[in-house]
């Protein structure tokens, strides 16, 4: 899993960031690439530039080896991301593209996996309840 | 890797095939800003970019496609310096 993080800081003020703050927080700073997206126009293709403020506000997208989106979560500034859910997800995608099965609301690693086929259909009951989405 | 002497301003591609004419210059005109619009969609490919980067203490410039192969989170916020 390569992280990548993107701003439209400078890669200059990114080099700062590290060295002033973050490194305070991780050992050694944050382990991965920083890109800079000066004038947002990496942004405005993936939908999170906003012109008024002239930033990319909070998103965050989920991409297969194939080159592929497979996720994307967009907040606005105040609220930060929650990173299990991110992991839990990167775990479901993997655990889809490595069996072909599908993953119900709220799988986790060790719960009922759903196998899609003629076979399935008007039985989801007998393996997923919602009490498993929690 | 060596210390490599880097201009002020190091030119990125930005978004790589994405409303520019044939990406050998940047494109100014307000008509070109028009088609810049967001394309990533889930189950699609990735838009490919080019971006500037700071790396294990080192400036370099970074492509999506590099990263072919691997699983890649990438993610966008709001400024250096901001509180969340």
């Amino acid at each position: 899993m390569q992280v990548l993080s993107v701003s439209t800081d400078s890669h200059f003020t990114h080099k700062i960031w590290q060295e002033e703050e973050l490194s305070k927080m991780v050992d050694g700073g944050v382990p991965f690439p920083m890109l800079s997206d000066q004038g947002g126009r990496i942004g405005q293709v993936y939908g999170v530039y906003d012109e008024d403020a002239g930033i990319d506000i909070r998103g965050r997208f989920l991409i297969d080896p194939d080159g592929v989106v497979q996720a994307m979560e967009v907040l606005t500034p105040p609220v930060g991301r929650n990173v299990s859910e991110l992991i839990r997800q990167i775990q479901a995608f993997k655990h889809v593209r490595e069996t072909g099965e599908a993953t119900p609301s709220g799988w986790t690693p060790g719960k009922p996996t759903l196998k899609p086929g003629p076979g399935l259909v008007g039985k989801v009951w007998e393996i997923w309840k919602p009490e498993k989405a929690f | 890797m060596t210390e490599e002497q880097q201009p002020c301003v190091q030119p990125s591609k930005g978004p790589i095939g994405v409303g520019e004419s044939d990406g050998s210059e940047p494109s100014r005109d307000e008509s070109k800003q028009e088609e810049r619009k967001m394309i990533a969609r889930v189950g699609k490919p990735a838009p490919d970019f080019e971006a500037n980067a700071y790396v294990d203490g080192a400036f370099r410039t970074v492509k999506l496609s590099d990263y072919k192969g691997q699983w890649v989170t990438l993610c966008f916020y709001p400024g250096d310096f901001t509180f969340v």
